[in-house]
């Protein structure tokens, strides 16, 4: 069973997205984690890119698959997380202890178009 | 979609032993149990043991078999022993790959055995019947009554003679098979047929039988630790073998010197056979394009259809590529142009939006153990 934290946004692409302030930190949910299976790769964005909501900004790869990653909000990319270049396998232990980049929002209202943990608990079990 | 994929004999287990389930070559086949990570390791450094009933079984037999086999096969099996097997491929006359197989010569006179893949057994049982005018031969597509299991490993002879209670099996050499009996549940004695073959680039063993017997001997070694492995370990296994995959690197479009497999095709020793001539002519005009293995420095992973690029100019496609489980690096076979396949080409390879760089190495990824 997949778990969800409460508090984060999440997306229909399977990205969650905690607010600090202006910054949104971004990773990939438990449910993501678990239908890839053992992660090889985070194809990470890099700093300074500037990101339109749903845009592509990387992605992470299984053995078998490569999944894009879609960002949830609109910005700049203001740091990554370096340690998932070397340990891949961080977000399959725990999904929400490590996010993949942080972006300054240049439109926090796009918030809002998420969905709260009831409603993405409620996607997945739906699919 | 699901309604119409083939079940192999031994589906009911893969589904209690909890399998991933996808459709391959028109059967619903199990990808991974534990996960391919696990599968691979087990297999180099232990054993594991798959379900390849999907695979097809073509007899042919009659007084002209032996021409008749050497007119379709590329490889050369004119005085080859009884038990012995030959790999190669059945040609287009353009010289492109209809399917890649095993040739087993059968235990009597003028019979032999195909082993071909599970997606192309309807197409390469009508292409041999399409070729048989003129030749005294009965061509039998088996494929339905067979069942197969791979055992593969460092421990795969140790399960074997142990399970199968087969001590001269320690002794059959590298591409060769014998005919045993299999007692099971029935009671009663089932042909069975153990060949010194694989798909993993280790040693071990390829047994075919009923699908009953073929569901007593996967019991048997499970009770007994073998780890049951998924096509998934199956095409990270062969693809560090330097083994090809037919619909990535030979298929209708791709002749065996692009391939990189001349070795299979006799074009000097035979003297005909269907697609030669167009081989030798693709050898005297010299190839255009060709398979090679690329190692990439990043941690990027390249994968099937990706392309090879050079100054922003694609010069070929990825046809398998992973981030190789036994060696931890980021490696592919790739189709690319001629004047860029020598050893230690720089490359570069297009994966989403970057291009990360690669040299042109080996197809061969890691060093295989085979049984001499």
């Amino acid at each position: 069973m997949a778990k969800t934290v409460d508090g984060l946004y999440y997306s229909e692409s399977h990205e969650w997205v905690k607010v600090e302030g202006n910054v949104a930190l971004v990773g990939i949910t438990d449910f993501a984690q678990h239908s890839m299976g053992d992660l090889s790769y985070v194809d990470m964005p890099e700093v300074d890119d500037q990101l339109e909501a749903g845009e592509e900004f990387g992605a992470v790869e299984s053995v078998k698959a490569a999944s894009d990653l879609y960002s949830p909000v609109s910005g700049t990319v203001i740091e990554i997380n370096e340690e998932l270049e070397d340990s891949p396998e961080l977000l399959n232990q725990d999904a929400y202890a490590n996010w993949i980049m942080k972006v300054d929002m240049s439109n926090p209202a796009e918030l809002e178009s998420l969905m709260d943990a009831s409603a993405y608990d409620a996607m997945c079990q739906g699919n | 979609m699901e309604d119409n994929l083939l079940k192999t004999c031994l589906y009911d287990k893969h589904v209690a032993l909890g399998a991933q389930m996808s459709p391959f070559g028109g059967f619903i086949m199990p990808i991974q149990y534990t996960g391919i990570v696990d599968e691979h390791n087990s297999v180099r450094h232990h054993a594991g043991m798959f379900d390849v009933s999907h695979m097809g079984e073509i007899f042919i037999s009659g007084p002209d078999a032996e021409r008749f086999v050497n007119h379709i096969f590329s490889n050369n099996i004119s005085g080859i022993p009884d038990g012995k097997i030959l790999y190669g491929m059945l040609l287009y006359p353009e010289g492109t790959v209809v399917d890649d197989l095993l040739v087993y010569k059968e235990f009597k006179p003028d019979s032999y055995l195909l082993v071909v893949n599970a997606s192309n057994i309807a197409k390469d049982y009508a292409w041999i019947c399409a070729q048989k005018e003129g030749y005294d031969v009965e061509v039998v597509n088996e494929s339905d009554s067979w069942g197969e299991i791979a055992l593969q490993g460092p421990e795969a002879e140790k399960f074997a003679v142990e399970v199968l209670g087969i001590q001269s099996l320690s002794g059959l050499g590298f591409y060769t098979y014998c005919e045993c009996q299999w007692t099971g549940r029935t009671g009663v004695a089932e042909r069975m047929i153990i060949s010194r073959t694989g798909y993993t680039g280790e040693d071990g063993f390829e047994i075919y039988a009923s699908h009953e017997a073929v569901n007593d001997i996967w019991d048997k070694l499970l009770e007994a630790g073998v780890l049951p492995c998924g096509l998934g370990c199956r095409d990270t296994l062969r693809f560090e073998a330097g083994l090809p995959l037919y619909g990535h690197e030979l298929s209708d479009d791709i002749t065996p010197l692009e391939a990189g497999l001349g070795m299979f095709a006799k074009i000097r020793e035979k003297e005909e056979f269907i697609g030669k001539d167009a081989l030798i002519a693709q050898k005297e005009a010299g190839l255009t394009r060709k398979i090679v293995g690329i190692e990439l420095q990043d941690k990027a992973i390249p994968r099937a259809g990706y392309p090879v690029e050079i100054e922003g100019r694609q010069v070929g496609v990825v046809t398998t590529g992973y981030r190789s489980i036994s060696t931890d690096r980021s490696v592919c076979v790739a189709m690319v142009e001629k004047p860029y396949t020598e050893l230690g080409t720089p490359v570069e390879i297009r994966i989403r939006k970057k291009v990360f760089p690669g040299i042109v190495t080996k197809k061969r990824f890691y060093e295989t153990n085979y049984k001499k």
